[in-house]
């Protein structure tokens, strides 16, 4: 099902890398920041950022565009956090009526550990970094964990340079007056410095 | 090159091979920006694997403070809707 030919993945990494697909992603995540503000915002410091840091997964998986097996495991995830929350207010209810705990019943299994080489041992820590890539085969996960990390390097650039423009602009339109500032901040955008 | 099959036991079906774990381990010293100038001799494959978990949570931890630093920075520039509109049609150039 994953299967990226060598040209593809080639492909993949030089996009990753590029100017116009760090552009369209901070685009993309300037938008979906913005919606995220206007809906109902969260109290604390903490929650804030998390929730800015699903969104830029969120936006980097669908920039991923379905192609690999990471970013697909990431959207099913939110969705599946999304669905279960309802799942478990409708439960809690439930329970709340019935008066019953159904949970002293359940068996939690623990599987038998298995003897790996160490090698293999960090294969499997590995596979666990990237999303939905626990069980992948070893040519599988090395495309999986190349993509990963081409589109997480691109990720950071991006919201690295969205942080000094913001930073930028804030510093700038609290001293000026409304003309000399918007030239500035143009200016200083213009011209981000490359770190 | 020699085909010597993995020595340990068969592990849910899949049989990991060392030249799967050679390949693998290659093609990520490519990725890393602290090991790919180093020859592949020199390096050995638990430490290329260490060396790219390491990088992942990395890029993770960086993430993470750039989204706190983010959800700050919008906080405040929350009013100022002619700024996000600078920085955002300068983004689409």
């Amino acid at each position: 099902m994953e299967n990226v030919s060598q040209d593809q993945a080639k492909n993949n990494q030089i996009r990753w890398r590029s100017a116009a697909e760090q552009k369209t992603y901070s685009s993309k995540l300037v938008e979906a920041l913005r919606h995220v503000r206007r809906s109902s915002p969260p109290d604390n410091v903490s929650s804030r950022g998390r929730a800015v840091r699903e969104k830029a997964d969120k936006v980097l998986a669908i920039a991923a565009k379905g192609r690999m097996r990471w970013s697909r495991a990431i959207l099913k995830k939110r969705l599946k956090l999304r669905l279960s929350n309802h799942k478990k207010a409708k439960d809690r209810s439930k329970l709340a009526a019935a008066g019953n705990s159904r949970r002293k019943n359940l068996k939690i299994e623990v599987p038998k550990k298995k003897r790996l080489r160490p090698l293999q041992r960090r294969v499997r820590v590995l596979g666990r970094l990237v999303p939905g890539c626990r069980k992948l085969s070893l040519p599988n996960l090395l495309e999986e964990v190349t993509d990963y990390i081409a589109a997480l390097e691109m990720q950071v650039r991006a919201m690295a340079t969205l942080t000094e423009l913001l930073t930028g602009a804030n510093a700038v339109a609290g001293n000026v007056a409304e003309s000399s500032n918007r030239l500035e901040i143009s200016r200083q955008l213009e011209h981000p410095p490359q770190s | 090159m020699s085909s010597r099959r993995s020595r340990s036991r068969q592990s849910g079906g899949s049989r990991i091979t060392d030249d799967q774990i050679n390949d693998l381990v290659s093609k990520l010293q490519q990725v890393l920006p602290e090991l790919r100038n180093r020859r592949s001799d020199k390096v050995s494959a638990a430490r290329v694997l260490q060396e790219t978990c390491n990088y992942i949570r990395n890029l993770h931890k960086e993430a993470d403070d750039l989204s706190d630093r983010l959800s700050e920075l919008l906080e405040t520039t929350d009013g100022t809707s002619a700024q996000a509109e600078i920085i955002r049609s300068l983004l689409t150039q």
